[in-house]
């Protein structure tokens, strides 16, 4: 949920917060400073699932004046976490992999994360998220600073993540998904 | 004389005895005090979300609503899982009454026009009953039987209720898409109740039901002290709420093809041209209930809809946003009422029109539901997340 991350102001600022978008603004910044990050995750869900794979998506805003990669990601809920991308494997099918050498954000840029595109995968999880569940994600940025956040778990149709790259490509389309 | 044609005379002997001018001081005042209307302006395209009463009460009504009555699952109410429902749809809602896609929106396009939507969340006595403190202390409950209810369980008292209403219907159908995307794994959707109003036709902004009656006359003025006396609470814990009465009231419109113009406005006691009372000349003079032809009978018929329908006592007022509905060829009303009280405000006159009222001869309520409305939703909270939590 937007108003549950902790490290947003953009989407808190999109619905005019009044008073209180003014408060966490400021706050974040100071945060923002004693760390040395100013990227910032807003609009983050994950899908509901009681399978042991899911995806999280959102905007990761790159506020420095530099680019940064996200090189790493890790949850409490999850045994392992990977930073993916869904590219054309050559012969026209759409695959899932992890992103090679992790997510690049141009300075001042925002990185989307969003079903059939990049987005980072939970792996191994340890319970089942229901809808209306927060989920907390740490990443790990290549100036050595984590950011972390809240996703909202939310259920989704869509988002077939299932990590099987070397799957018919045709069953894995059609096949319905894991959290249904 | 068919059964359901009415003369004058009819319909003084079958009328009960005047009530006399125990009301009509109070009427007079009300209606004089607060005088017609301001012409209407544009209404803004976005309300805001957090505010210290939830939006879509006194926030002009649009022509497109829709009600929406939900079951929590499981016999007993699973708070975590009521808290975490109203979690993601007060998300979507805060999203969405601003123009902004919800999470995991799938048409975020559809969300970027708001149109004046406005999104409110009830609580049903099942929830208040589940609850602790201020919303157990409210003693809802459902409306007592009827004679006149021919109440259908697909219309029934739900444990939630979500009301959207916008001036587009795209808008309004894309925000219910969302709204019953996030409700599926956590409740079940009872019934979907979509309404629709025509313009205003009066200079005070009221418009018609189909009857063809000028509807919602007599009603507190959006904005007004007034206003938030009858529908805003005060109670502790409660500062902003309100309560809802949702009730389907299906018109036999078949049978009302058969009664004649004098006799429609003799039903109500108002002219279907204007809204003006058969005692007065303009919508908003207040019916004067003594009045008497010039054979002694009164002008309004003992069981006029407006003499039953004129409150007693000053504190039998609320405040009536009603929408039509056709659905499968049938149609009607959906009588909505907000009041800070309904057993002190909404039930002595409900009780009235139960008990003798012309319009019954036409219309039948099939289906009847109440609801706590919390107060204002705060930044960062859920509605009503005080009231879940205490």
């Amino acid at each position: 949920m937007f108003n549950r991350i902790r490290l947003p102001a953009v989407a808190a600022c999109l619905l005019l917060l009044l008073a209180a978008c003014g408060g966490e603004k400021d706050t974040e910044k100071g945060d923002s400073g004693e760390t040395g990050s100013a990227v910032t995750v807003s609009d983050a869900w994950v899908k509901a699932t009681d399978t042991e794979m899911t995806g999280v998506f959102g905007q990761i805003h790159n506020g420095t004046d530099a680019e940064i990669t996200v090189s790493k990601a890790s949850s409490t809920v999850a045994k392992m976490v990977e930073i993916h991308e869904v590219v054309d494997d050559g012969s026209g099918t759409m695959v899932m992999q992890p992103k090679p050498g992790g997510l690049v954000i141009p300075a001042g840029e925002t990185a989307t994360l969003e079903p059939g595109a990049d987005h980072i995968m939970l792996m191994g999880l340890t319970e089942p998220l229901q809808p209306g569940d927060t989920v907390s994600v740490e990443l790990e940025l290549s100036d050595g600073t984590t950011t972390t956040f809240e996703a909202t778990v939310k259920a989704f149709t869509g988002a077939d993540e299932s990590y099987q790259p070397s799957a018919d490509p045709h069953e894995s389309m059609e096949s319905e998904s894991p959290a249904q | 004389m068919t059964e359901h044609s009415i003369g004058r005379r009819h319909l003084v002997t079958t009328g009960v005895a005047a009530l006399g001018g125990i009301a009509a001081g109070a009427a007079a005042g009300y209606a004089a005090a607060d005088g017609p209307a301001p012409a209407p302006g544009p209404e803004p395209a976005i309300y805001p979300f957090y505010a210290a009463h939830q939006a879509g009460i006194e926030t002009a009504a649009p022509r497109h609503a829709v009600f929406v009555g939900v079951d929590l699952l499981g016999d007993r109410v699973d708070r975590d899982a009521l808290r975490r429902l109203l979690l993601l749809l007060t998300d979507d809602a805060a999203r969405l009454t601003q123009g902004v896609a919800a999470l995991a929106d799938t048409e975020p396009e559809l969300a970027a026009h708001p149109a004046g939507l406005t999104v409110t969340f009830g609580f049903g006595p099942r929830v208040t009953q589940a609850l602790a403190g201020p919303a157990r202390a409210v003693g809802l409950r459902p409306l007592p039987a009827f004679e006149i209810d021919r109440l259908r369980p697909a219309w029934e008292q739900t444990d939630l209720l979500v009301q959207l209403r916008c001036q587009d219907p795209m808008t309004l159908a894309h925000a219910l898409r969302v709204l019953t995307k996030d409700t599926a794994e956590l409740g079940r959707i009872r019934w979907t109740q979509p309404g629709f109003l025509g313009p205003p036709v009066t200079d005070a902004g009221t418009g018609r039901n189909l009857m063809g009656q000028v509807d919602g006359t007599v009603n507190p003025v959006r904005g007004s002290a007034d206003f938030a006396q009858v529908v805003w609470r005060a109670d502790p814990g409660l500062v902003g709420a309100t309560t809802m009465v949702l009730r389907r009231i299906r018109m036999q419109l078949d049978r009302w093809d058969k009664v004649d113009r004098i006799g429609r406005e003799l039903t109500i006691g108002r002219r279907l041209a204007d809204g003006s009372p058969l005692t007065g000349s303009g919508e908003l003079d207040v019916p004067d209930l003594e009045a008497v032809d010039q054979h002694g009978f009164p002008v309004i018929d003992g069981a006029a809809h407006v003499r039953r329908a004129h409150f007693h006592r000053p504190e039998e007022r609320f405040f009536r946003s009603p929408y039509n509905y056709l659905d499968a060829g049938e149609s009607g009303l959906l009588f909505v009422s907000y009041q800070a009280d309904i057993e002190r405000q909404f039930l002595p006159v409900q009780r009235r029109l139960a008990k003798s009222d012309r319009l019954n001869l036409w219309t039948v309520p099939i289906g009847s539901a109440v609801y706590l409305i919390p107060p204002g939703i705060a930044a960062g909270e859920y509605a009503g997340q005080a009231l879940v939590e205490a």
